[in-house]
């Protein structure tokens, strides 16, 4: 089947299998790796991305489903070569190790930022309950999103406008 | 913004070698999502190849129909037990001189073992034609129970080795018996309690996978893997398979966490390496969640029995133990080979005994092989969480605070270098502050008086202290070896003429930062800014050889070498300075990054224009080759000691017996620190496993083997809303022995951690009369203990 959708500002239209996940339409199809995959059962959130400006894993989804839809990736955080606050925050604070879980994570930071721009620490351990980090033990990671929190300028990279 | 500078908050005080809290190199690709990870590696024509797992936990094969699968349009291949049998590859051995199938032929001897695999144009294919293989089995009774597996009347799970007639692998023990047995009689006080360290996996958030491509006509193999041990995967490989070590490339590419699950040499990597050379194309194996949690490396699966003697005014005598092994059904372990029970000797703690034993036997059982893995420092941590735990058993029944129990009975500053009862030399260490520190950061007083208006009320509230010493950074070669290589690393620098260096390590990253403490390290002894230095490694072809990360070696062993290495270079560079300035080498003085004359510093030369006339035109100093470059192997000469004083806070709530772990202060010793920020995450990553195996994370089997954690639904992992803001801080005492006295922290709060979560919970019990409950202290795990049925986790 044909599906059309907007991935970081860019129209593509492909020809999938019906079943094919969403995750491996962004990973194996259009070679945007920074999507990562990590579970069989929705709970480890590496593979978020944006839908429509909000968190989704990608993994739960069919592409199918996705089509006419607006997806961001992590690789659309960067906006003619300016980093989104999340990605500064997340190398300031040291909210990364491996890396396999920061392009899920900074993509809910960025959801989370665009609806609320001054979340307090809970709001923000909330958020990202839904992903797995098995290296930085979250403070960190907590700490990268307040930075970016603090850094904000009026980047609104994926939200649903 | 620029790597060397540092981030906002870096104090003086944190720069202990020059550079301190460094942004890392790595980030910049891994926040663009450019990392390069091995499921990210697509090749032209490349196939896909996807294991058939035994269902069940122990049967004899009676047949194997792979017809259907066969012809599936987009399958390839289809290859079974018999078929790697007749290349006489059906078995290899295990990192312990043990063997292990790597397609099942006679048995399968775990649930989830290895039966076949299906090659095939795409992943959903190859996953499809699975299930269009028939095998049929005929099942055996399933050895599950560790404590049974040496019965008379048990099956023999591995009637594969000649003439084996039991479940036993080998006895071990440690200590003298005699005179520890001795001291127990004539104690005033003798605990006794059985503890055990349940089975769990340390579950990296990228899962195991490989991509081997063998090229047809030359015979070369390169193999992308998620490898924690390039060099020693490589030649494990050709000692296996026969392949020429020449033709083998190794590639490590960036590894989504490793925690000891990437040691092994795991039967997909076989597998994925026989399709390729057999079919001519690139094969890719990427294991699912399942396959990684069920099938790979888990970790601990100890029954300790553990006693201690102490007199009744609190001075701990003597420890012992008697432990009973589940090493599954493959001997898997990834330890030295002279130390078949890991580090697991350390059990004396960070205490001043008169006598210790401990003796350990193992098993076979029908459960997936391993043992060695999640950060434990060869079971560091399994000797940690029971010395920490029988001490604070102790201190139950002499109605001791357990801070003061430990204080009391600390190895003593001055009595280092100290020898334990079980032979361990711990290097360096200084325990009272660091313990004081905790209390103080802690507010341990204030904490203790807390807790005794809140039981008045009937609340629920806990503190939980545990202190821990550490050994890591093995070698040295003379006793440690894996399968005959010797525990020592490589590392090779490069500076090139315009001053900017590359340095290639034998270890690999997977997460903790090698590509930036690394640089440090060669920026703090040569004087060339971090920046200007690439740090090169997880590639056999360009990387000199060595053991690889894991055990918290490489900042011990690795980064010793790096630091040699760069201080043989600066020699060199030394004599070409006494050339350019004409005066004697020993007239010159260096002063980070540029030599100069004793007297006259106007006359000075900088290391970067000393590296233009290593290359440059002109004569060098007589006998003087050109170029400034070397490289070293270093073999260390003991291990390395890092502490560390835990205190956890916890409350339950009484009506649901949920725990809420309210703070966590750790304080670490990890001697000479290299990036703070670095540290600092190595921390808080290990409180949050600390947390996760104390709590959550247990891999269960019913009781015909069945894996009962087999995916993230079953087995939990903390998530931010179960971990504290980590408070950490830390002391330092640098290791006498290596060259810029770092020790290692990888591992330090998996170690530690898991006992100060517990005891915390059990003190938060005391009201129920409850000494000791164990791990997972999941909500109904800690009501069946409110209860008085508290049963133990296997
Ligand atoms: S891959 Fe784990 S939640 Fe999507
Ligand atoms: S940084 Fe490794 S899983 Fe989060």
């Amino acid at each position: 089947m044909q599906v059309t959708m907007t991935i970081n500002g860019q129209e593509v239209s492909e020809e999938i299998e019906p079943r094919l996940l969403l995750v491996h339409f962004i990973r194996d199809q259009l070679g945007l790796t920074g999507t990562h995959w990590g579970c069989d059962t929705s709970n480890c959130g590496t593979c978020v991305v944006l839908i429509d400006g909000e968190p989704v894993k990608s993994c739960t989804q069919l592409a199918a489903m996705a089509s006419g839809h607006d997806i961001t990736t992590v690789e659309g955080l960067e906006v003619d070569g300016e980093l989104d606050p999340v990605q500064e925050g997340f190398m300031q604070c040291h909210g990364l190790q491996c890396g396999f879980c920061t392009p899920g994570m900074m993509l809910t930071a960025r959801a989370l930022l665009n609806a609320d721009p001054d979340p307090s620490e809970e709001v923000i351990r909330e958020a990202i309950s839904g992903q797995i980090c098995r290296c930085t033990g979250y403070s960190t990671i907590v700490r990268s999103i307040q930075w970016a929190a603090d850094h904000e300028t009026d980047v609104s990279v994926g939200s649903a406008s | 913004m620029t790597t060397t500078e540092p981030a906002p908050d870096t104090t003086e005080e944190e720069r202990p070698i020059g550079f301190g809290r460094l942004l890392r190199k790595e980030d910049p690709r891994l926040i663009r999502g450019m990392g390069n990870f091995v499921d990210d590696i697509s090749l032209d024509g490349m196939l896909h190849l996807a294991i058939l797992r035994s269902p069940v936990a122990h049967a004899r094969i009676v047949s194997i129909d792979t017809s259907a699968a066969e012809a599936h349009p987009k399958v390839v291949a289809v290859i079974t037990g018999e078929d790697l049998a007749a290349q006489g590859l059906a078995w290899m051995p295990t990192l312990s001189n043990d063997t292990q199938a790597v397609l099942a032929t006679d048995k399968v001897r775990f649930q989830h073992q290895e039966v076949a695999f299906v090659v095939a144009e795409d992943r959903y294919s190859a996953r499809d034609a699975l299930e269009l293989i028939d095998v049929e089995y005929d099942w055996l009774d399933p050895v599950v129970d560790v404590r049974t597996a040496l019965d008379a009347d048990v099956p023999v799970i591995r009637d594969d080795l000649d003439g084996k007639t039991d479940n036993h692998i080998f006895d071990w023990e440690t200590g003298d018996e005699a005179a520890t047995n001795a001291v127990f009689d004539s104690a005033d006080v003798v605990v006794s309690e059985e503890i055990i360290y349940p089975r769990v996996h340390p579950a990296p958030m990228e899962t195991c996978g490989c991509v081997a491509d063998v090229e047809r006509v030359s015979g070369q193999l390169t193999l992308w893997c998620t490898s924690q041990a390039p060099h020693a995967h490589r030649t494990v490989y050709a000692l296996v398979a026969g392949l020429p070590e020449h033709k083998i490339r190794v590639i490590a590419p960036d590894i989504g966490g490793g925690f000891g699950n990437k040691v092994p040499i795991y039967p997909g990597y076989v597998c994925a390496i026989v399709a390729s050379l057999v079919i001519g194309k690139p094969v890719k194996w990427m294991e699912d969640r399942t396959e990684n949690l069920v099938s790979t490396g888990f970790a601990r699966d100890y029954v300790m029995n553990a006693d201690i003697a102490a007199t009744k005014e609190g001075k701990i005598l003597a420890v012992r133990t008697n432990v009973l092994a589940d090493h599954g059904a493959f001997n898997g372990v990834a330890a030295p080979t002279k130390y078949p029970a890991g580090f697991f000797g350390v059990f004396t703690g960070s205490y001043d005994l008169e006598a210790a034993y401990a003796k350990m036997t193992a098993v076979y059982t029908n459960k997936a092989p391993g043992g060695v893995a999640y950060a434990c420092s060869f079971r560091i941590t399994e000797a940690v969480y029971l010395v920490e735990r029988i001490v604070d058993c102790l201190a139950h029944e002499l109605d001791m605070d357990p801070a003061e129990l430990r204080l009391k009975n600390f190895i003593k500053p001055d009595q280092f270098p100290y020898e334990t009862k079980t032979g361990w030399v711990y290097d360096s260490g200084d325990y009272e502050p660091a313990m004081r520190k905790a209390m103080e950061m802690a507010g341990y007083d204030e904490l203790r008086r807390e807790q005794a208006e809140k039981r008045e009320r009937g609340e629920l509230m806990g503190i939980g202290v545990s202190f821990f010493t550490e050994a890591v950074g093995a070698g040295p070669r003379k006793d440690m070896d894996i399968l005959g290589l010797g525990m020592a690393d490589g590392c090779e620098l490069r500076i090139h003429p315009t001053g900017k260096a590359v340095v290639r390590l034998s270890v690999k990253t997977q997460g903790q930062g090698h590509e930036t403490t690394f640089a440090q390290i060669v920026a703090e002894e040569i004087g060339i800014p971090p920046e200007d230095i690439e740090v090169v490694h997880g590639d056999t072809d360009n990387t000199p050889f060595g053991l690889g990360t894991y055990g918290s070696r490489s900042t011990p062993v690795s980064g010793a070498a790096a630091a040699l290495v760069t201080r043989k270079v600066r020699d060199k560079a030394q004599i070409i300075a006494s050339g350019m300035l004409e005066v004697s080498v020993a007239d010159l003085q260096w002063d980070k990054g540029a030599f100069s004359v004793k007297g006259d510093p106007t006359k000075s030369v900088t290391i970067q224009d000393i590296a233009m006339r290593a290359h440059g035109a002109g004569d060098l100093p007589d006998g003087l080759e050109g170029g400034l470059e070397a490289q070293i192997c270093y073999n260390p000469e003991n291990l390395t000691y890092p502490f560390g004083a835990y205190i956890c806070v916890v409350d339950i709530d009484p009506d649901t017996a949920v725990v809420k772990v309210r703070r966590f202060i750790a304080v670490d010793d990890c001697g000479t620190q290299i990036n703070p920020m670095i540290i600092e995450g190595q921390v808080h990553g290990g409180l949050a496993d600390g947390v996760g195996m104390a709590m959550m994370e247990m891999i269960a089997f019913d009781e015909d083997g069945n894996c009962l954690g087999g995916s993230l639904m079953d087995y939990l992992i903390p998530t931010a809303l179960e971990t504290p803001d980590w408070e950490t801080g830390h002391t330092v005492t640098p290791s006498p022995h290596h060259p810029i006295g770092a020790k290692g922290i990888g591992e330090s709060a998996t170690v530690g951690s898991p006992p100060a979560v517990v005891n915390a919970i059990v003190d938060a019990l005391k009201p129920y009369g409850i000494r000791h409950a164990d791990m997972p202290l999941t909500p109904s795990r800690v009501w069946e203990a409110m209860q008085g049925n508290h049963t133990p986790p296997i």
